[in-house]
């Protein structure tokens, strides 16, 4: 979707302003947000890629102003709701009201070594041989889905290199709306700056994406 | 994990302890009100939520990072290893999981410089570098790592020669980058600690470089 989240080239948002000697946590909320959005994470009811189109699907204007433990805090009440666990009401009052859908499992506090160490691999094997290979001239496709992508405006209907195959992972644009994982092989493609930004661009710049292999074809 | 952490958060939000209710932000509430109707459901365990606050306050953070960076600048073979197979090789030094399950090394050159962004969330190699610092995450860096580098650069306090290449990798998929720094100068018999003490976290993602060998004396 052409969300608020794909940022990329945007103008007008203000300088980086590092922090030095930035805290891990900047509020106790902060930490509380982590931990919920990674225990509900585990109970296996939606996979990272509905989570982040949860994301970028809050108003741009919410978006844009928030802190990234907002925007987590945010998606994942949607998510809540979406699979039945939470209902608004619960929210607005703070309490349970009835039991809701049940997870999978329940993060309990000795699992979490286990699981953060194990993560959630997303590579996955195909059948079909890989349709690039390093050294190819590819172009990316132009499309505007109102649904989740991993390919950036910046970056559609660009002339690219091939670089790397880099293995054969979850589609993102299938799997975060429940369309299956659908896995296809992954390629990292390198532009030349003035490919992208035309007029002005930094002549030393290049930038490079992972694009899907339905993201390309061939020049 | 221990009983101790379960009381302490039982403590932690029993209402006496909050001398300030009625000055809670939005968003205080808001994670109050979620973590308590899913507690109250049995869906998540407060002391679970402890466990992962320190995991990532005290155990994974960008010293895990420091290390890989400092064995490839003693070891070439561990380099050649980071190059060939990023996963393997920072595995095998205990760094695996969440948010770093497929990892790649990109090597700054005399004459290359790599940054490292998500433009479309905050991608970012948690099993190394930890949590991702605010500036990562927010909009200014995101939308301008790509365009303009080398102003975002300037802002971090790091001039590049004008003829230095800048690659910028943006992390669209779940491939999570490391930049290995070059070697600073006149550190010809460090150890491995001493080398690792001159790799910050802001030169494993591009935006500084490492420190020089004076840092150390």
């Amino acid at each position: 979707m052409n969300g608020p989240h794909d940022l990329g080239g945007a103008h007008g948002l203000g300088p980086v302003a590092p922090e030095k000697d930035e805290p891990y946590f900047h509020a106790e909320w902060e930490k509380r947000a982590l931990g919920v959005t990674l225990s509900c994470g585990a109970f296996g009811a939606w996979t990272i890629d509905e989570s982040r189109h949860a994301r970028e699907s809050l108003p741009p204007a919410t978006y844009l102003s928030a802190s990234y433990y907002e925007i987590w805090t945010r998606a994942l009440e949607t998510l809540l709701k979406r699979h039945g666990f939470v209902t608004q009401a619960e929210l607005d009052g703070g309490h349970r009201l009835e039991q809701g859908a049940a997870p999978k499992r329940v993060l309990k506090a000795d699992m979490v070594a286990g699981v953060l160490a194990k993560g959630g691999p997303c590579d996955r094997p195909v059948e079909a041989a890989p349709r690039f290979a390093a050294g190819d001239r590819v172009k990316t496709k132009n499309f505007n889905p109102e649904t989740h992508t991993r390919l950036p405006r910046y970056a559609r209907a660009k002339l690219g290199r091939v670089e790397a195959v880099q293995g054969s992972f979850v589609f993102p644009d299938d799997n975060a709306h429940g369309r299956g994982e659908n896995p296809q092989w992954l390629y990292t493609v390198v532009f030349d700056g003035p490919e992208i930004w035309g007029e002005g661009a930094d002549p030393t710049l290049t930038v490079s994406i992972d694009a899907w292999e339905s993201y390309l074809e061939y020049v | 994990m221990s009983e101790h952490h379960h009381d302490h958060h039982h403590h932690d939000h029993h209402d006496h302890d909050h001398h300030h209710d009625n000055h809670f932000t939005d968003m205080e509430a808001r994670v109050k009100a979620l973590e308590t109707v899913l507690t109250e459901k049995g869906l998540i365990d407060p002391a679970a939520i402890d466990a992962i606050v320190e995991t990532y306050e005290t155990k994974i953070g960008p010293r895990n990072g420091a290390r890989v960076v400092a064995k490839a600048w003693a070891d070439p073979e561990f380099a050649e290893w980071l190059k060939r197979d990023a996963t393997e090789a920072i595995a095998s030094l205990g760094y695996t999981g969440r948010q770093g399950e497929h990892m790649r090394a990109v090597f700054n050159t005399p004459d290359t410089h790599n940054l490292v962004v998500c433009t479309l969330c905050s991608c970012y190699p948690w099993s190394v570098l930890g949590l991702p610092p605010v500036w990562y995450k927010a909009p200014p860096y995101r939308s301008r790592a790509v365009i303009d580098p080398r102003g975002v650069l300037k802002e971090f306090g790091l001039t590049l020669p004008e003829t230095t290449r800048i690659r910028v990798w943006d992390s669209t998929a779940e491939l999570r980058y490391l930049v290995i720094p070059e070697r600073p100068a006149a550190t010809e018999g460090f150890s491995e600690e001493e080398l690792a003490e001159l790799v910050t976290r802001d030169s494993m993602i591009g935006t500084g470089i490492a420190l020089s060998a004076e840092a150390l004396r």
